[in-house]
C-alpha cells in the first residue's frame, strides 16, 4: 500500500505553487487559477487522510470545499469582469488607486 | 505497480502546476489547471474515492473551468507582452520556497495519530462509496449542507448584481 | 455514528434542533423574503427593504436574548447556541442594525440605490452567526464563506465607482488566498486527530497525549492562526485592507470593520481555547508576537493618514491589536474584555462612519481629514457626537472604549504578560494623537466650506442617537455589561 507520506509531500509541493503563484503573477484570473491549485491541494491532503483513517469525513469536507470553490468563482469572476469595463485591464498593478 | 502510477502522475500533477504559474497566455494556464484537475482525480480513484474523482471531474474541470476560460475569452484578454511578475516577485518565490520547506520538515517528522475509523476498501466496495457519503452527510453533516444552499444564493445574487448590465 | 448501518430514523441521527440555530433561520427567512419584496418595489421605495430589515433584525435579537443561559447543541455537535454565541450574536446583529440605518442615505446619494444590498448584509450577518456558534471546523468555515462572498459583493456593490471596484477585487484575492491556508490548517488538524469537531479535538488530545508531539498538529495549528490573523486583519497579514475599507462604500466599510472582525475572533476564540487548550503555551506565544505587531503597525501607519476612511482602517487594524492582547491573556477577564470590547467596538466605530457618511459628498468626495474643519461650530450637536465616538477610540474615559482596554489589559498583567500590557498602554498613548488631530480640525479651524448640504435623515439620526448611548452608558455604568461577558466566556 502506497504510504500516506506520499501524497501528503505532493499535495504540500501543490500547495507551495499555488502559493507562490498568488505572490508574484500578475493577471488577476491567473491568481485565481492559482488560488483554485491551493484549494485543491487541500482537498487532495482531506482525501489522503479519509483513506488511511478510515473515515468519511474528509470526503464531506472537500464536498463543501469544491462548493465554495465555485461559488467564489462566481463572485471573483464577476468582480473582474466590473473592473474590467471600468479600467480595461485586469493586471493587479493597476490595482493603485490606493495606496500609502 | 502502484508505486509507479503514483510517481508518473504525480510528476504530471506538479509539471502542470507550475506550468499554471508560468504560463504567458492565461488560455494555457487555465489549460495547464484542467490538466492537474484530472490528475487529482485519478488520484483520488487510487484513494478509494470514486464519487469524489467524478464530482471533481464535475464541477472543478467542468464548471469553474468552464467559467474562467468563458471570462478570458469575454474579455479578450491576450498574452501577456509585459512583465508577467509583479515587482514583488523575488520576494513572494522565496516566501514560498521557505513555506515548502517548512511543510516537508514537518511532513517528514510527522505520523498518522489520528483515531481510526471503521471504512476500510472492503467496506466501500462492498456498500458503495456514494452510498457512505451519503450516510455521513445526511446524518452527521446535515447542517453544514444546509448552509451551502444560503452560500449558493449569495454567490447568485452577488453574480448578478455585479455583472448585469442595467438593474 | 456507525456508517456501517443505514440508519433507521433519520432526522432522529441527524440530530435536528431547530432551537439551536433559531436565530439563523429567522433572519434568513426574512433576507429570503426581502429578495421577493424588492422585485414588486420600484426604485423610489427601496427604502422600505431597509424598514423590513431592521424589523426582522429586531424579531432576530428577541430570538437570541430568549436563548440565554440555556445552551442548546444541535445537528450531533455542530452548532452550539451557549452565552458565548449569543452574546456575539448580539454583537453582529447591533452591527448590521446600525448599518442599515446609514445605508439608505449614502446609496440615494451614489446612485446605487439597488435593494439587493439589504439581503446581502442580513445574509453576511447569518455567516457571522454560524461562525460563532459552530462547533464544528466544517460549520465555522462555511459561516465564515456565506460570510466572505456576501463581503466580496458588498465592498465591490458601487459599480461605477473605480475604487469600490479595485476594493472588491482586493478584497476577492486576499480572501481567496487566506481561505486556502485556513483550510490547510483545518485538514493537518483532522489528520492529527480524526475529527473535526471541537470538542472531540480536544478530548483525542488529552487522551492520547502522543499527539502534542505531532509536528502535524503544531503546523495545523499555525497555518489555522495564519487564515484567521488574514480574516481580522492582524499584522503583518494586513496587506491590502486599509485599501478595501478606503475603496468600499462607508456604510459597508463600518459594517466590514466590525462585524466580520468580531466574527473571526469568536470562531479564532472557540477553535484555540476549546479545541486546542493543550498547546496553550504554544499559541499564547504567537499571539504575543501578533498583537505587538498588529498594534504599532496599525498605529504607526495610521498617523500619517489624510483620508479619513483609510485613517479609520488603519485604527481598527490597532484595535484588533488591542483584543489580540486580551485574547493572548487567555484568561477570564482578558476573554471578558474581548467579548466586550468588541460590542463597544460595534457601537463607537459604527457611529463615527455615520458622521463620515454625513459629510462625504457624492463620488466619496469630502473624506479627508482636513474637510471637516470647522464642522464643530457648525453643527455643535453632530461635532459632540463625533468627539464622542473619537474620545472613546482612543480610550480616554469615561466611554465604553476605555472601559474595554482597562479590562483588556489588566487580563493580560494578570495573567503575567506586563511588557505587553505596557506596550498596549503606550500604543494607546499614541492613538490620541491622530484621533484627536480630527477634533482640532473641527474645532479650531476655520471653516473651508459651508456645509449646507448636510441633511440628517431620521434613520442616520437614530443611529447616531444609539452609537452615543452605546457609547457612554458602558462607559458610565459598565456593570451590567460586564456581567454579561463574564457570563459570556467559555471557561
Amino acid at each position: 500500500m502506497l504510504s500516506l507520506h506520499s501524497y501528503l509531500i505532493l499535495s504540500a509541493i501543490l500547495f507551495s505553487i499555488g502559493a507562490i503563484g498568488v505572490l508574484i503573477r500578475r493577471n488577476a484570473i491567473v491568481i485565481f487559477m492559482c488560488v483554485e491549485l491551493m484549494l485543491n491541494s487541500v482537498n487532495l491532503t482531506f482525501i489522503a487522510f479519509s483513506k488511511y483513517l478510515g473515515n468519511m469525513d474528509g470526503q464531506i469536507f472537500v464536498f463543501f470545499v469544491m462548493t465554495v470553490a465555485a461559488a467564489e468563482a462566481a463572485v471573483g469572476l464577476a468582480l473582474m469582469i466590473a473592473f474590467y469595463k471600468n479600467r480595461e485591464s485586469i493586471d493587479v498593478e493597476d490595482l493603485n488607486l490606493m495606496k500609502w | 505497480m502502484e508505486t509507479i502510477f503514483f510517481t508518473i502522475v504525480a510528476a504530471v500533477t506538479v509539471l502542470s502546476g507550475i506550468m499554471v504559474v508560468t504560463c504567458r497566455n492565461p488560455i494555457n494556464s487555465a489549460l495547464s489547471l484542467i490538466l492537474t484537475f484530472f490528475c487529482i482525480a485519478t488520484l483520488y480513484v487510487t484513494l478509494d474515492a470514486p464519487f469524489m474523482a467524478a464530482v471533481q471531474v464535475l464541477v472543478y474541470a467542468g464548471a469553474i473551468m468552464v467559467l474562467i476560460v468563458f471570462v478570458i475569452m469575454l474579455l479578450n484578454i491576450r498574452s501577456e507582452v509585459g512583465r508577467r511578475y509583479t515587482h514583488a516577485g523575488i520576494i513572494g518565490t522565496v516566501v514560498g520556497f521557505l513555506m515548502l520547506v517548512l511543510t516537508f520538515n514537518f511532513l517528514n517528522n510527522s505520523s498518522l495519530t489520528g483515531a481510526k475509523g471503521l471504512i476500510t476498501t472492503d467496506v466501500i466496495n462492498k456498500i458503495g462509496h456514494t452510498e457512505l457519503i451519503a450516510r455521513s452527510m445526511f446524518t452527521d453533516f446535515l447542517l453544514p449542507f444546509e448552509i451551502t444552499s444560503i452560500l449558493l444564493l449569495v454567490a447568485i445574487i452577488g453574480a448578478v448584481i455585479l455583472s448585469k448590465k442595467k438593474i | 455514528m456507525d456508517m456501517l448501518q443505514f440508519p433507521a430514523n433519520i432526522a432522529a441521527a441527524a440530530g435536528v434542533n431547530f432551537a439551536a440555530i433559531m436565530p439563523e433561520v429567522i433572519l434568513s427567512v426574512i433576507a429570503m423574503a426581502l429578495l421577493l419584496v424588492n422585485v414588486f418595489i420600484n426604485s423610489e421605495q427601496k427604502a422600505y427593504l431597509g424598514y423590513l430589515s431592521l424589523i426582522g433584525i429586531v424579531v432576530t435579537f428577541f430570538s437570541v436574548v430568549s436563548g440565554w443561559g440555556a445552551p442548546q447543541s444541535g445537528f450531533n455537535n455542530s452548532v452550539l447556541q451557549d452565552n458565548f454565541s449569543l452574546f456575539f450574536k448580539g454583537t453582529f446583529l447591533v452591527s448590521a442594525f446600525l448599518t442599515i440605518l446609514i445605508t439608505d442615505q449614502y446609496l440615494k446619494r451614489e446612485e446605487c440605490n439597488w435593494g439587493e444590498i439589504y439581503p446581502l448584509i442580513l445574509f453576511a450577518t447569518v455567516g457571522m452567526m454560524l461562525m460563532a456558534s459552530g462547533t464544528d471546523l466544517m460549520t465555522i468555515f462555511l459561516g465564515l464563506e456565506v460570510l466572505s462572498v456576501s463581503l466580496y459583493v458588498l465592498a465591490g456593490f458601487n459599480r461605477a465607482n473605480l475604487k469600490s471596484n479595485e476594493a472588491g477585487l482586493k478584497y476577492f484575492l486576499l480572501g481567496a488566498f487566506s481561505t486556502g491556508f485556513l483550510l490547510y490548517g483545518m485538514a493537518l488538524i483532522y489528520g492529527s486527530t480524526g475529527t473535526t469537531r471541537v470538542a472531540a479535538i480536544a478530548s483525542y488530545i488529552s487522551q492520547n497525549g502522543m499527539v502534542l508531539s505531532n509536528p502535524m498538529l503544531v503546523a495545523g495549528m499555525l497555518l489555522m492562526a495564519v487564515g484567521f490573523s488574514f480574516k481580522i486583519a492582524a499584522a503583518p497579514f494586513h496587506m491590502w485592507t486599509p485599501d478595501v475599507y478606503e475603496g468600499a462604500p462607508t456604510p459597508m466599510t463600518a459594517f466590514m470593520s466590525v462585524g466580520p472582525k468580531a466574527a473571526g475572533f469568536a470562531a479564532f476564540l472557540r477553535v484555540f481555547i476549546v479545541a486546542l487548550p493543550a498547546m496553550k503555551a504554544d499559541w499564547s506565544e504567537l499571539l504575543w508576537v501578533l498583537a505587538v505587531l498588529t498594534m504599532t503597525v496599525g498605529n504607526i501607519t495610521a498617523l500619517k493618514q489624510t483620508n479619513i476612511k483609510r485613517m479609520l482602517a488603519y485604527s481598527s487594524i490597532a484595535h484588533a491589536g488591542y483584543v489580540l492582547v486580551g485574547f493572548t491573556a487567555g484568561n477570564a477577564v482578558g476573554t471578558a474584555g474581548v467579548l466586550f470590547y468588541m460590542l463597544s467596538y460595534a457601537f463607537m466605530n459604527i457611529g463615527a462612519f455615520a458622521i463620515i457618511v454625513l459629510v462625504g459628498r457624492k463620488g466619496e468626495e469630502n473624506n479627508n481629514v482636513s474637510d471637516y474643519a470647522g464642522f464643530g461650530f457648525k453643527h455643535p450637536v453632530l461635532g459632540m457626537c463625533m468627539s464622542i465616538f473619537l474620545f472613546s477610540l482612543a480610550g480616554i474615559p469615561p466611554a465604553a472604549g476605555f472601559i474595554g482596554k482597562f479590562y483588556l489589559f489588566s487580563g493580560a498583567i494578570q495573567a503575567g504578560y506586563v511588557w505587553l500590557a505596557i506596550i498596549g498602554v503606550l500604543n494607546s498613548a499614541a492613538s490620541v494623537y491622530y484621533y484627536l488631530r480630527v477634533m482640532v480640525f473641527m474645532y479650531m479651524k476655520d471653516p473651508t466650506e459651508e456645509f449646507d448640504w448636510l441633511a440628517v435623515s431620521p434613520s442616520l439620526a437614530l443611529c447616531l442617537l444609539l452609537s452615543v448611548a452605546g457609547v457612554l452608558i458602558p462607559g458610565i455604568v459598565p456593570g451590567t455589561l460586564l456581567d454579561l461577558a463574564q457570563k459570556a466566556i467559555l471557561m
